[in-house]
């Protein structure tokens, strides 16, 4: 027998009994560990539906406290961005989006109130991301939204009316239209 | 736009390579600035500490033998185990001089190959680059699905793995197109692109560990920076061939890139490969984050934003010669490049030396691999006349590379986004290479 068929011959009657053992071990690979509701607290988002927010409320004047010490030093007093600190205006600018120089903003552009509430929580101040409790989180959102003239100085921001909030640019969006 | 403007006004690395402009090198420069400290505050700083600094990031300076084959080089494994690259190149990314330092540019022109040095990768990073102990970090998985679940890197590193070479562009990428600014250089053009080998688990084997519910249809991706950056990602592409990767280029995913655990969706827009990701959440719908909603959506001239443009289209661009380069003379050399799409393999690439009279095949490097880049050749004798450069390039659906005339009849020059049009360098009768638009 040439010596490459003895070698083969020497895997395929060694190799069966590794074999039969390896058909004794679990099939399935099971990896991860099953978490509870409680662990996930951390990773909620929030879509525009309103799914997820959590207790808590705040209106305009309220936020204005908010805004004013934890916001204003960047986005500026009137909420007119600052290129100096590369933070955005966060009103202005309705109707340039047709413009050869469009404005883009919370009040000009962004679709849904819901994303606001979503954005400052995870990731404002800049200089202190997911600091912000959920009151001062609807409050500084009610404050942006009725500078932006969106919602009135009185209304106040919760899980309930926040994604009630419908922004002027709600319907400027369409799917990419390229095909596929 | 007007802080890519400013790179334009200063000294770019990418002046210099081959055929530097005559200006001081940076190499210089650091030399030059390394002997003045030596001189003149010699009791504070020894000349060979000098020295030592002045070698470029990812170097260690070591003194030049006189005649290397007559002593002893430096010992074995004096670098610990780690090996650095020659104190002589000095290639590096380019930063955006944007208020809160966010941004770096490959430098194309400087790569060899098709694989981007994973220390040369291109970055955005949206809270600076969070340090993460991989034995602290973890992958949840939850929302539509069976059975929760967290994964460690320790379960994820036992999973079936696959390495696969991908680009990875931003959708910002080349977005001066749009107007017709011309930036200086093909580093700051078209830098936001960079190719790897990923290594890691596909999504779908994650799929089967917790169970995916009919109703489904979207993964919202969440990263652990200051950010928490989130993106929607339909389920579709997610199944189809999203990579969860810890490894880059044979080693470990460097921390700009994700350290420990970036998402990778061939062909998608950068933005959406979430790094350092934490989490994964399975939904019946998009969740409309601040990303995907006010930031990359591509403004229309009727003042409709088209929103999930997720795949990058077909792009090619010559490295060489290329922006801010000047050619010795006329003569021979070799145009060369990067040709690119999101939706699949390369399927040829053109070259024309006379402003897109005439085109010319290139020789394609090696046989295209899907949704990666591939390099272009073509040989090109230089007659010393002034020419005008372009690359354009098709992909296996048909699709060939745009003139910048025809995205703008389509998406006006507000889009911002996902500009792939053909670029153009013009060749003076100096051999002077500069940005021609196209």
């Amino acid at each position: 027998m040439p010596p490459l068929k003895i070698a083969l011959a020497a895997i395929l009657v060694f190799g069966a009994p590794a074999g039969a053992a390896m058909a004794e071990t679990k099939t399935a690979f099971d990896f991860g560990q099953p978490i509870t509701s409680a662990d996930l607290q951390r990773y909620l988002s929030i879509p525009p539906n309103g799914a997820g927010l959590p207790p808590g409320h705040g209106d305009a004047s309220q936020g204005r406290m908010v805004y004013e010490e934890k916001c204003a030093a960047c986005h500026g007093e009137k909420l007119e961005g600052i290129s100096e600190t590369g933070a955005p205006a966060l009103i202005g600018g309705r109707g340039t989006l047709v413009t050869a120089k469009p404005f883009k903003t919370v009040e000009s552009y962004w679709p849904y109130a819901t994303t606001v509430f979503d954005y400052v929580r995870r990731a404002m101040p800049f200089n202190a991301p997911g600091s912000l409790t959920g009151d001062e989180v609807y409050a500084a959102t009610a404050y942006v939204l009725a500078r932006g003239k969106i919602i009135s100085e009185s209304q106040v921001m919760d899980a309930s009316s926040l994604p009630e909030v419908e922004m002027p640019n709600l319907r400027g969006f369409i799917l990419d239209p390229r095909p596929r | 736009m007007s802080n890519y403007r400013k790179i334009q006004a200063e000294d770019c690395p990418c002046r210099e390579g081959m055929f530097p402009r005559g200006k001081v090198s940076r190499r210089g420069l650091l030399f030059a600035v390394g002997s003045t400290v030596g001189v003149s505050s010699a009791s504070l700083v020894r000349p060979a500490l000098a020295a030592a600094l002045s070698a470029p990031p990812g170097s260690i300076h070591y003194d030049v033998a006189a005649d290397p084959t007559k002593e002893q080089g430096r010992p074995t494994f004096e670098d610990g185990g780690y090996g650095s690259r020659s104190q002589f190149e000095t290639a590096v990314r380019l930063l955006a001089p944007n208020p809160n330092p966010n941004t770096t540019f490959t430098p194309l022109a400087d790569l060899l190959g098709n694989i981007t040095p994973s220390g040369l990768h291109f970055e955005r990073h949206h809270a600076g680059i969070p340090v993460i102990d991989p034995a602290k970090h973890s992958l949840v998985i939850h929302g539509l699905v069976g059975t929760p679940k967290r994964f460690t890197m320790a379960d994820i590193r036992r999973m079936p793995s696959v390495t696969r070479k991908h680009f990875i562009e931003c959708s910002g990428n080349t977005l001066s197109g749009w107007t017709g600014q011309m930036e200086k250089t093909v580093q700051a053009s078209h830098g936001l692109l960079s190719t790897s080998e990923w290594t890691g688990v596909l999504f779908s084997e994650f799929a089967k560990q917790v169970g995916l519910k009919p109703e489904g249809t979207w993964v919202l991706a969440e990263g652990s920076d200051g950010a928490v950056m989130t993106r929607s990602i339909p389920m579709e592409k997610m199944l189809r061939d999203a990579i969860l990767a810890y490894g880059q280029n044979g080693e470990a995913i460097r921390p700009e890139q994700g350290y420990p655990l970036r998402l990778v969706l061939p062909g998608y827009e950068g933005n959406t490969h979430i790094k350092w990701i934490q989490s994964l959440q399975v939904s019946g719908a998009p969740f409309m984050s601040r990303e995907e909603t006010s930031k990359y959506t591509d403004l229309m001239p009727d003042g409709v934003a088209w929103e999930f443009v997720f795949e990058m289209d077909a792009k090619s661009v010559i490295t060489f010669p290329s922006g801010a380069m000047r050619l010795p003379g006329p003569g021979f050399y070799e145009i060369t490049g990067l040709a690119w799409s999101g939706r699949g393999r390369i399927s040829g690439v053109e070259v024309s030396t006379d402003g897109g009279a005439t085109w010319q095949k290139a020789d394609l490097e090696g046989i295209p691999e899907p949704i990666c880049t591939i390099r272009f050749k073509l040989p090109w004798m230089w007659d010393g006349k002034p020419r005008v450069l372009l690359s354009r390039c098709a992909d296996e659906t048909g699709y060939v590379q745009p003139i910048r005339k025809q995205l703008v009849e389509q998406r006006g020059v507000n889009a911002f986004y996902h500009y792939n049009g053909i670029q153009a360098w013009g060749v003076g009768p100096d051999g002077s290479v500069s940005n021609a638009a196209a």
